[in-house]
C-alpha cells in the first residue's frame, strides 16, 4: 500500500496466554474438591505462546487463522479485555473495540439513549455525540425509529445503528471482530467506504475474520495464527495462500480427540482431496471410536463455507428419522450421503460433533474443520445455492 | 483529523499497557485507575440512569415504586413488632424511628446486594469493552444512591407532616451517617462484585448475611434496650462496643440521631457518636482502598471467567 504509516500504537513481546478452564464453579464443588481431586477439575488450555508483534499507525492488519488459533484471544488482549498470562502488551491511542456490535445495547432503552451509553462505552464524551449524533443517525437510515424502545427494532436495524455509532467514534485504533459482515448489500458497501475513510483519516484497523476475501482487499498485513502462534507475518496475498495450504492439511486424522478419528469428505466414487465436481453426491465419512459405553448419542454434521457462513447441517438423529444410537460397538463409521448437494463452487469445511440426549444434547466432542471438499464446475453459478435452472428465449 | 495530525499526536503519547503478573495497567497504579475512572464519569452517570429506567421501564408508578419495599417493610415493623410486640414501647414517634432506620440499611442494603451481582450482570459489556470496570458496581451504588434520596425525601416530608421535622444542629448528623455506609457499602461492593465472578455461591450468602445484619442493627429497637440487655452480665461491655462500633449499626444510629428529634433527649445514643463515626469513616477509606486493590488483582481474568 502507498499510504504512509505513523508511529507505531501496539507493541506486543513475548506474549503468552493460559486459561483456566474449571469445571467446577459452586462452593461445595470448590471445597469437595479441594485439593488433589481439585486439580483434576483443572484443564490448562494455552491460547497464545510467545507472540510478538509491532503495529503502526495507518496500518490495517488481518489476524486470521482456524477456530481456536488464538486470533480472537490476541485482539482481546490489544484491547485490553484480558490480561496477559506472560509477556506485555502496550498500546497509544484513543481504541475502540468492536468485538460484538451492540454488547452496550439495552433493550428498554431508546435508540438514542443507547447511541449516548454505546459511544461513552467506546470512549465518546457526551459534547462529541451530540456534535456526531446526527451523522449516526443518517448512517444508521432508521428515522423516526431512534425514539423507540430498541427492542422493538429489527434486527437489521439494530446491527444499522451498533454499526453507526462504532464507526463513528474515532478512534486510533479500531479493533474489529468479525462484524464486518451485517446488514444488507448496500449497507454493507457503506461500511466498507466508511472504514476506508477511518483509513485514510490514519485509523489503524486490526481484524479478525474468516472472510480470506476481506482480508486481501482491505489489509496491507496478514497475520497467520497457528495453535497459538504466528506462523505468518507480512503480505495479505501470502498469508491467505499459505493458510488455504493450511487449511487442506487440517483434513484426515484428528488428533488430541477421544471419538472422533477420522473424518472424510469426498465425491461418490471419488478419493478424498479431489475436487467434487457439481451434481456428483458427496459422501461424509466419520470413524469413531471407544462408543460402546456411550449412550443414546448422534453424530451431527455441518458443512460450512470460507466466510464462516452455516450451510447445511444434519445429524444421525435427524436423517435416520428420530433415532438415538445406543449400544454400539466401539468402532463404528458414520456415513452420510449426500445427493447432489447444491452447492456452488468454492470450498466447504465440516464440522463434527457428537451430541447426547440427555442433557439436552449436549456437546460431547467437536472437531472444527474436521475435512474439507472442493466443488467445481464448468459453468458460472453466483450466489449461495445452486439451482438447476432451464431457461427459453421465444418471440412474444 | 487527517492522517498526519493523527500520527504526530500519536507521536507524542506514551505507551499504556499489560504486563505479565501484572494485574493491572502496570504503568498505572490505584491513583491512575481512580483517574480512569472519573475521565469515564458521563459512562458512569449514563449507566446509573439505565439501570434506574430499565428496572422500572413500562410501569405506570415508575420511581414510586422503589418506595414500595420500605413502606411495606415500615407498616410490619410499626404495627406487628412495634404494636403487636410491643416493641414501641419506649420509643416515641415508633414510625420515623423505625423508617429512619429504615432507610439508612435499605442504603446499605442495596449497595451490597446490587453492586455484589454487578459485574456478573454486566457480563456482556465486561467481556467486551474495555472501560475501568470499577464502573460498574460504582454504577450501582449510583443508583442505590439515587433511591436512598427518594426514601430520605419521604422521611423528611413525613416529619414535616409529623410537625416533627427535626431542625436542630442533631440534623448533620445525617452527612457523616450517608458517607460511612456510602464508603462501607462501596467497599464490600467492589469486594464483592469481584469475589461472586469467581465464587457465584457468594451473591446467595450475600442475601443471608445481609438479612442477619439487618437485625444486628437498632432498627426496631432501641440501641438503649441493647445496651441494658448486654451490660446486665459481665463481659457484655466488649459485646456492647463490638455491637456499637459496627459501622452499618452506627450509620443506622446516626442517621436516627439526624431525624428522630423526639428521641434526642433520652438516654439511648451510645457516648462519643460522632467521634465513633468519624473513625469509623477513615476505617472505611482505607477499607475502600484495600478492597480496590483486591479488585484490581481478580478483574485481569473477569472475561474468561464469566
Amino acid at each position: 500500500m502507498d499510504r504512509p504509516l505513523g508511529p507505531e500504537v501496539v507493541r506486543i513481546g513475548h506474549l503468552s496466554k493460559q486459561f483456566v478452564v474449571r469445571k467446577d464453579n459452586s462452593l461445595k464443588e470448590r471445597i469437595v474438591g479441594f485439593g488433589r481431586v481439585g486439580r483434576r477439575h483443572r484443564e490448562e488450555f494455552q491460547a497464545l505462546h510467545d507472540v510478538s508483534l509491532a503495529i503502526r499507525a495507518g496500518e490495517t492488519v488481518g489476524l486470521i487463522g482456524h477456530n481456536g488459533s488464538g486470533k480472537s484471544t490476541l485482539l482481546k488482549l490489544i484491547g485490553g479485555i484480558l490480561d496477559p498470562s506472560d509477556g506485555t502488551v502496550e498500546r497509544r491511542g484513543r481504541l475502540a473495540a468492536l468485538i460484538e456490535l451492540g454488547a452496550g445495547f439495552h433493550p428498554d432503552l431508546t435508540g438514542r439513549e443507547n447511541v449516548y451509553l454505546n459511544a461513552a462505552l467506546l470512549g465518546m464524551t457526551r459534547n462529541e455525540v451530540d456534535e456526531r449524533f446526527q451523522a449516526i443517525l443518517d448512517f444508521a437510515e432508521i428515522g423516526d425509529f431512534i425514539d423507540a424502545q430498541v427492542k422493538f427494532y429489527s434486527s437489521g436495524m439494530f446491527v444499522r445503528l451498533a454499526f453507526a455509532v462504532a464507526v463513528h467514534t474515532d478512534p486510533d485504533i479500531l479493533l474489529v471482530d468479525e462484524v464486518l459482515a451485517v446488514g444488507d448489500e448496500a449497507f454493507q458497501r457503506k461500511c466498507m467506504e466508511r472504514i476506508g475513510d477511518l483509513r485514510d483519516a490514519g485509523v489503524t484497523i486490526v481484524l479478525v475474520t474468516h472472510s480470506l476475501n476481506v482480508v486481501q482487499e482491505m489489509c496491507d498485513r496478514a497475520v497467520l495464527l497457528h495453535h497459538g502462534e504466528v506462523i505468518y507475518d507480512g503480505s495479505p496475498r501470502d498469508g491467505v495462500k499459505l493458510f488455504r495450504e493450511r487449511l487442506h492439511q487440517g483434513a484426515g486424522p484428528v488428533d488430541g480427540t477421544r471419538h472422533i478419528k477420522d473424518v472424510a469428505a469426498f465425491g461418490d466414487g471419488m478419493s478424498p482431496g479431489e475436487a467434487v465436481a457439481a451434481g456428483k453426491d458427496l459422501v461424509l465419512q466419520v470413524a469413531l471410536t471407544a462408543m460402546s459405553d456411550i449412550e443414546d448419542w448422534t453424530c451431527s454434521i455441518l458443512v460450512v463455507d470460507v466466510q464462516g457462513r452455516t450451510i447445511f447441517g444434519t445429524s444421525t438423529f435427524e436423517a435416520q428419522g428420530g433415532e438415538w444410537q445406543r449400544a454400539t460397538p466401539d468402532e463404528v463409521t458414520v456415513t452420510f450421503r449426500m445427493r447432489k448437494p447444491a452447492l456452488v463452487d468454492g470450498r466447504y469445511f465440516v464440522n463434527v460433533s457428537i451430541q447426547l440426549r440427555e442433557p439436552q444434547w449436549a456437546h460431547l466432542e467437536d472437531v472444527v474443520e474436521a475435512a474439507i471438499f472442493d466443488i467445481t464446475s464448468e459453468e458460472l453459478v453466483r450466489g449461495l445455492v445452486r439451482i438447476d435452472t432451464s431457461a427459453t428465449v421465444r418471440p412474444s | 483529523m487527517n492522517a498526519e495530525a493523527r500520527f504526530a499526536a500519536l507521536e507524542a503519547q506514551s505507551f499504556r499497557g499489560r504486563r505479565n503478573g501484572g494485574p493491572t495497567e502496570s504503568s498505572i497504579g490505584a491513583i491512575g485507575q481512580v483517574v480512569q475512572i472519573f475521565r469515564n464519569h458521563q459512562l458512569l452517570g449514563l449507566l446509573v440512569r439505565r439501570d434506574l429506567k430499565a428496572r422500572y421501564k413500562d410501569s405506570a408508578l415508575g420511581f414510586l415504586w422503589s418506595l414500595a419495599r420500605p413502606l411495606t417493610q415500615l407498616a410490619i415493623f410499626y404495627f406487628i413488632i412495634g404494636q403487636v410486640l410491643g416493641a414501641a414501647r419506649g420509643i416515641p414517634s415508633f414510625a420515623i424511628y423505625v423508617y429512619a432506620g429504615i432507610t439508612a440499611y435499605g442504603l446499605f442494603n442495596e449497595i451490597v446486594a446490587g453492586g455484589s451481582n454487578s459485574i456478573i450482570a454486566n457480563s456482556g459489556l465486561v467481556k467486551k469493552v474495555a472501560v475501568p470496570r470499577e464502573i460498574y458496581p460504582l454504577a450501582s451504588v449510583g443508583g442505590a444512591l439515587f433511591n436512598f434520596s427518594i426514601q430520605l425525601g419521604v422521611l423528611v416530608l413525613a416529619t414535616i407532616a409529623l410537625g416533627q421535622f427535626p431542625l436542630t444542629v442533631d440534623l448533620l448528623y445525617a452527612i457523616p451517617s450517608i458517607l460511612l455506609i456510602a464508603v462501607w457499602g462501596s467497599a464490600f461492593a467492589l469486594l464483592l462484585s469481584a469475589a461472586t465472578v469467581y465464587l457465584r455461591d457468594l451473591s446467595y450468602l450475600v442475601e443471608v448475611v445481609l438479612m442477619v445484619l439487618l437485625w444486628l442493627t437498632p432498627t426496631v429497637y432501641s440501641y438503649g434496650a441493647v445496651r441494658d440487655a448486654l451490660t446486665s452480665f459481665s463481659g457484655g461491655e466488649v459485646l456492647l462496643e463490638i455491637y456499637t462500633n459496627n459501622p452499618i449499626a452506627l450509620g443506622v444510629i446516626g442517621l436516627q440521631r439526624a431525624f428522630w428529634s423526639a428521641g434526642h433527649d433520652l438516654d439511648v445514643w451510645p457516648h462519643a457518636l460522632l467521634l465513633r463515626l468519624g473513625v469509623a469513616i477513615l476505617a472505611g477509606l482505607i477499607f475502600l482502598v484495600f478492597t480496590h486493590w483486591v479488585f484490581r488483582r481478580l478483574q485481569g481474568n473477569f472475561a474468561q471467567e464469566l
